[in-house]
């Protein structure tokens, strides 16, 4: 139920070497997962199934070696047991609880294994509360805080996608979002646009959404995707639309209120690129 | 198709609607049906901004700029010499399915000059929503203006196909609509505005009884008023208001601050400035009325008809009320933290349900999200607050004055810069 496979072919962070205290500790084991959403939670598991006290949950594609005592645990992902964490923290902070902490997870905020790890610890030590309210505490503010950003990309996703139409019918959309917010808005997409055949791709996690009018999945190319003479493949109308809505947005302004910094602050200008209206 | 000259078209018709400030998509539960185009997503979406920082959400154009009136402060009245056009249905519909299907918007807004009478006009806009609806099979969101005068029947078609209905009164009091807009009555814009109404009670009785009921309006009506450019006061704006919301279960009532865009010795002259920042404040007022459990006679008292645009409406009331405050966060009721200048309705939820965990202090207000510039002027923390002997002092309102610049200062300053 909870299996989300994505393959992160995760950005390099450079923010990695987080100076967090415990990192430099004696007795420190450090926990290596595969990068997936069930192989963090199988990692959860394991620190409660060793009762690990010292412990951090490193994703392997980010790991640098800091800590030379630091003793290594490669955990295998299992399913089961990513499953039957979730199903506990389930019926402690409800589906929205684990929707959150998937959005702590998509952030790939350097910090996320350890705030995921933290707010389970908090939910196992009071099962009764819902913790993810405790706004009090530092690490569950930073999750509510964590959650706010990502839900606000993928909200702008669904507004600043633009779809351009391909010569074989296909209405295609490349993104660069800040946070992997694609799993996301899958369903958003999904529900909308069902006579279409369409594609998202996000450029810098090289993988994307394709819907062929039967099935919706993602879909990881090889190599990134060659978008070498690109608008020479659109289909015959769709400049002419590009341009009615570039001519329609600059007519619907009202000169007299220009506004320029607000307008910047709806559309920030990292957006600007893949907006048909800004170019 | 001949897109110069549909392009043409869309810019004469987009410009004459812009001044519609309404772009809201909420509401809509519309959802897709199998195969079908189109899904309304119920907290709406922006697509993009304009550069006057306005929303746009839904494709904005007139279905015609010819109009048989003569209002004095619309740009498309009859005795404006301008460029006039007018769409086909079939040029709407293509548009909108168009933009819809790159994700520029979330469906249209059509509004329309009047030509020959209400009721061709508002048969024509149904023509529109109704192809959209039945030969597109488009679900997304529909906003239709009612066209004043508009019959019962026209109406109830309307209803079956829009998600939203719309009645601009334009001029707050009805003395101001009979000098602006002579061949305009009142009464003829709240016969479909109750009409609606009633229909959709009448939607929400029958469906507790059957299953499947067709949609009527789901996302229910607006309206709209111009702001200065007669010389009615906030309060009599804020009442109006009250009224619609009350008695006609209107989802939003819309400020719009008057451009100056024609010369008419009825209007402020063509040199008046926008009035962004009185606008602002109805907008606050609004909010206040709507989320914040204000009563319309709390946030203006009749010696005092103008809102204060120094300080926001929600300050002006605590400055005015100052025997409510401080207030303590841990035992307040949620009504009055969310009557603290500088909490948010978001803050308070917050604020509420962590103190249940632990009690609050003032570092744990910052990082909830409150202002605390404003805030801790007047609040009661158990460890108590160094800032509330402000509260008794006779220049408080000098200092919160202040420690805050308003985002309007540069932009929008009441004053004429001379360069």
């Amino acid at each position: 139920m909870y299996t989300l496979k994505l393959n992160i072919r995760s950005i390099q962070l450079k923010t990695l070497k987080l100076q967090n205290p415990i990192t430099h500790k004696l007795n420190m084991t450090t926990l290596l997962y595969d990068g997936s959403f069930d192989g963090l939670f199988t990692a959860v598991f394991e620190v409660f199934e060793y009762r690990y006290k010292e412990v951090e949950i490193v994703n392997k594609e980010r790991f640098h070696q800091e800590n030379i005592f630091a003793e290594i645990h490669e955990v295998i992902t299992r399913n089961d047991k990513a499953e039957r964490v979730l199903n506990k923290l389930e019926q402690h902070i409800g589906q929205s609880g684990i929707h959150e902490l998937l959005k702590v997870y998509l952030s790939e905020h350097p910090e996320s294994e350890h705030l995921i790890l933290s707010a389970v610890k908090q939910s196992i030590k009071h099962p009764d509360e819902n913790i993810l309210q405790n706004y009090a505490d530092s690490d569950i503010l930073k999750i509510s805080k964590i959650c706010k950003s990502v839900s606000r990309e993928r909200h702008r996703m669904t507004a600043f996608v633009r779809f351009e139409k391909m010569q074989d019918g296909v209405f295609f959309a490349k993104i660069d979002p800040d946070f992997d917010v694609l799993p996301l808005i899958r369903k958003h997409f999904k529900d909308r646009y069902q006579d279409q055949k369409w594609m998202i791709y996000d450029l810098r996690r090289n993988y994307g959404i394709l819907y062929d009018l039967e099935s919706c999945d993602f879909f990881y190319p090889e190599e990134k995707l060659d978008l070498h003479q690109y608008q020479q493949k659109f289909h015959d109308d769709e400049n002419n639309y590009q341009k009615l809505w570039q001519r329609y947005f600059t007519k619907t302004n009202i000169v007299e209120r220009k506004n320029l910094k607000l307008h910047v602050q709806h559309v920030p200008k990292r957006y600007w690129k893949y907006l048909t209206e800004k170019r | 198709m001949n897109f110069e000259r549909l392009k043409e078209k869309l810019e004469i018709l987009a410009d004459a609607a812009k001044y519609d400030v309404s772009c809201s998509s909420s509401g809509g539960t519309r959802k897709n049906k199998k195969g079908a185009l189109g899904d309304s997503s119920v907290s709406g979406i922006c697509h993009t901004y304009t550069e006057d920082g306005r929303c746009v959400s839904l494709l904005k154009i007139l279905l015609t700029n010819h109009c048989i009136y003569d209002c004095a402060y619309c740009v498309s009245r009859s005795s404006n010499d301008i460029k006039r056009a007018a769409f086909t249905v079939e040029e709407v519909t293509d548009l909108t399915i168009n933009f819809y299907r790159r994700n520029y918007i979330e469906g249209l807004f059509l509004s329309s000059g009047i030509f020959k009478n209400a009721d061709t006009t508002m048969e024509r806009l149904v023509r529109v929503a109704k192809k959209l609806r039945l030969e597109e099979n488009f679900n997304g969101y529909i906003h239709l203006k009612s066209i004043p005068g508009a019959s019962d029947e026209l109406m109830q078609e309307a209803a079956l196909y829009a998600d939203r209905l719309s009645i601009n009164l334009e001029i707050p009091t009805e003395s101001g609509l009979k000098l602006l807009a002579p061949e305009k009555n009142r009464q003829d814009m709240l016969n479909p505005m109750k009409y609606i109404q009633n229909g959709i009670a009448q939607y929400k009785d029958e469906k507790k009884i059957f299953r499947k009921v067709p949609k009527f309006a789901p996302a229910g009506q607006s309206t709209q008023m111009i702001v200065g450019a007669t010389n009615e006061n906030d309060l009599q704006i804020i009442k109006v208001a009250d009224h619609f919301y009350k008695n006609f279960n209107l989802k939003r009532v819309y400020y719009s601050g008057y451009v100056p865009v024609l010369e008419d010795k009825r209007l402020p002259s063509l040199t008046t400035e926008v009035p962004i920042l009185r606008e602002n404040r109805l907008y606050q007022s609004d909010w206040l009325m709507r989320f914040y459990g204000f009563k319309a006679e709390e946030i203006l008292d009749p010696n005092m008809p103008f809102l204060d645009l120094e300080v926001d409406p929600k300050l002006s009331w605590a400055l005015r009320h100052l025997h409510q405050f401080p207030v303590n966060l841990q035992t307040a009721d949620y009504q009055m933290i969310l009557r603290i200048p500088g909490i948010g309705v978001k803050t308070a939820k917050k604020i509420v349900s962590a103190r249940r965990f632990q009690v609050l202090n003032m570092d744990h207000l910052k990082k909830l999200g409150a202002a605390v510039n404003r805030a801790k002027y007047f609040i009661d923390f158990n460890a108590g607050n160094a800032y509330l002997k402000y509260l008794t002092d006779k220049n408080f309102r000098k200092l919160l004055v202040g420690g805050s610049s308003s985002k309007f200062h540069n932009q929008f300053s009441q004053q004429l810069s001379l360069f």
